[in-house]
């Protein structure tokens, strides 16, 4: 018979500490969608998104309601766009991320992924077309999601993407800016990137993916904060086990609503990703996690070494609860989606090095961080090949999400709205880092990326 | 096929009684309460047998929801997979 205790630890886990999966997102493969004609290449893209993940929102509503569980966003993510454009311009690309817009609004999701293309060794024509597209196709849609991967361990950095890529985000914000320069927000540049992330902006449906696939994304950051808090004074080692085993209840959920999802839509089941995605809401804040282990206020010294626990638990104690874990998996660190990092940059607490010292124990990157709109292209090609080289370096998946707001000074607020939440404008380094970033090229991959 | 039933508000005469007679009127069976009161708090957990009721269990929960709205409580109903799989290995 049912326990008491657990079944009212369960239920303020989802009333109190707004423990909720964060996304179920149906990955669907758009390779033989494929045609020479772009009216027809489009007829096709829509047409399958939207008989495939036609009952993906009802289903999500139908198991929220078995399980009293909150499924904050039902997604969908797409093969890479750049590996069906084939000879097609750049307006059929734009073309394309308005027929993706379309399918997202038919089917009642608030974004899709996959806009993407993967570049970490060198370009195809394509990679260019699309990637020469994405500053417009960000601004004319709504819920259209890009990404570029451009480094890997095996392959390196590609220097000369990273050049683009900083022209790319500038651009983006320019063509956005009577809206916040949110098209930024949608957009997102990997080193690693995963082929099997739910989360978003950064999730496609990878080449190694099959016809169609349900990948689940959980959360509850808050539900981590409050049982570190009633654990009360133990050392950190006592910390890390708390911190496992909550996360442990958390994905079991997850694994639960993956497998349920996948069999009533007949769907194989990906992966969970037991990542810790806070929102702007009040109690769901990884920086809160961070200050109740022990600092005064995120950003301080230590939380480094905090957040590496923090990523490291999560996933040994969510490993064991779900017969597949991929995606990002750890904790993320945005800044605009986050109450408690957006009052540490507040208060001084939280500067950009530091959150870029915190990337490299976290699962992602540097992620939904404002910054001047006057910061050049150069020094923001530089952001993302700091943050690769991590990534690169150490085996792991880093990103840049990085809004440089037009007419946005530091000290300024952005409002982005909904889960993007709002950020205030952070200081960037403005020494120039141009003639590197000019001589292009790949970084070569680093030795211990040769492991046969 | 169990749903876990819990019920919380402010204490009244017949709570007990409107909620096990929802039960009913679905074919769902009793199968445990645990109730106490704190001060004027009413707080209870049932678990029912629903593998007989007679509507769509979505139609159940909306149901139970709406008859605690209705007496000012709050009611949830959940199915017993979630317990199980975050507190049994």
């Amino acid at each position: 018979m049912l326990n008491t205790n657990d079944i009212l630890e369960t239920i303020k886990m989802i009333r109190e500490d707004a423990f909720d999966i964060r996304t179920i997102t149906m990955g669907i493969s758009l390779l033989d969608c494929v045609s020479d004609d772009a009216d027809r290449l489009c007829a096709n893209i829509y047409e399958k998104i939207t008989t495939k993940a036609k009952d993906l929102v009802s289903t999500g509503l139908a198991i929220e309601k078995k399980y009293g569980i909150p499924i904050i966003n039902k997604r969908v993510s797409v093969t890479p766009i750049s590996l069906i454009g084939g000879r097609h311009g750049v307006e059929t690309y734009i073309k394309i991320a308005k027929t993706l817009d379309e399918a997202a609004k038919t089917l009642g999701i608030n974004f899709i992924g996959g806009f993407s293309a993967l570049v970490h060794k060198h370009f195809t024509i394509a990679d260019r077309n699309l990637i020469e597209s994405i500053p417009e196709a960000l601004s004319v849609t709504e819920r259209v999601c890009s990404s570029v991967n451009l480094a890997t361990t095996k392959a390196g950095i590609n220097m000369d993407a990273v050049k683009l890529m900083g022209e790319v985000v500038k651009k983006t914000a320019q063509l956005t800016a009577d809206r916040n320069s949110i098209g930024c927000a949608k957009f997102v540049v990997f080193a690693n990137a995963p082929e099997d992330n739910p989360f978003m902006a950064g999730a496609f449906h990878g080449v190694g993916e099959g016809e169609s696939v349900i990948n689940v994304g959980v959360s509850g950051p808050g539900v981590v904060r409050h049982a570190i808090e009633r654990a009360g004074d133990l050392d950190m080692t006592g910390i890390a086990e708390v911190i496992k085993r909550t996360a442990f209840k958390i994905t079991r959920v997850g694994q639960l609503v993956a497998r349920e999802a996948s069999e009533r839509l007949g769907v194989p089941f990906g992966i969970v990703d037991l990542s810790l995605a806070p929102t702007p809401e009040v109690g769901d804040s990884v920086a809160h996690i961070l200050e109740a282990i022990g600092l005064e206020k995120c950003g301080a010294h230590g939380t480094t070494a905090a957040l590496a626990m923090l990523n490291d638990a999560v996933k040994k104690g969510g490993v064991m609860a779900s017969s597949h874990v991929g995606g990002l998996s750890g904790s993320f660190i945005p800044v605009s989606e986050d109450q408690g990092m957006i009052d540490a940059v507040n208060a001084g607490a939280l500067t950009l090095e530091k959150l870029e010292a915190m990337t490299c124990v976290c699962s992602v990157g540097l992620d939904m961080i404002v910054i001047p709109g006057d910061t050049s292209s150069a020094i923001i090609s530089a952001i993302i090949a700091d943050e690769a080289a991590i990534g690169m370096v150490n085996n792991k998946t880093t990103a840049v999400r990085i809004i440089p707001a037009v007419g946005k000074k530091v000290g300024d607020f952005v409002e982005f709205g909904g889960l993007l939440g709002y950020a205030p404008v952070m200081a960037v380094n403005s020494f120039s880092p141009e003639k590197m970033i000019n001589r292009g090229g790949r970084l070569p991959s680093p030795i211990h990326s040769l492991r046969n | 096929m169990k749903a876990v039933i819990t019920v919380t508000g402010k204490d009244n005469v017949g709570i007990i009684a409107k909620v096990s007679n929802e039960c009913f009127k679905f074919g769902a069976n009793i199968l445990d309460i645990t109730q106490s009161v704190l001060q004027e708090y009413f707080a209870m957990i049932m678990i029912v047998d629903i593998k007989e009721i007679e509507v769509d269990f979505g139609h159940f929960v909306d149901s139970m929801s709406e008859l605690g709205k209705q007496n000012n409580l709050s009611i949830q109903t959940m199915h017993e997979d979630i317990f199980n799989s975050m507190h049994r290995i």
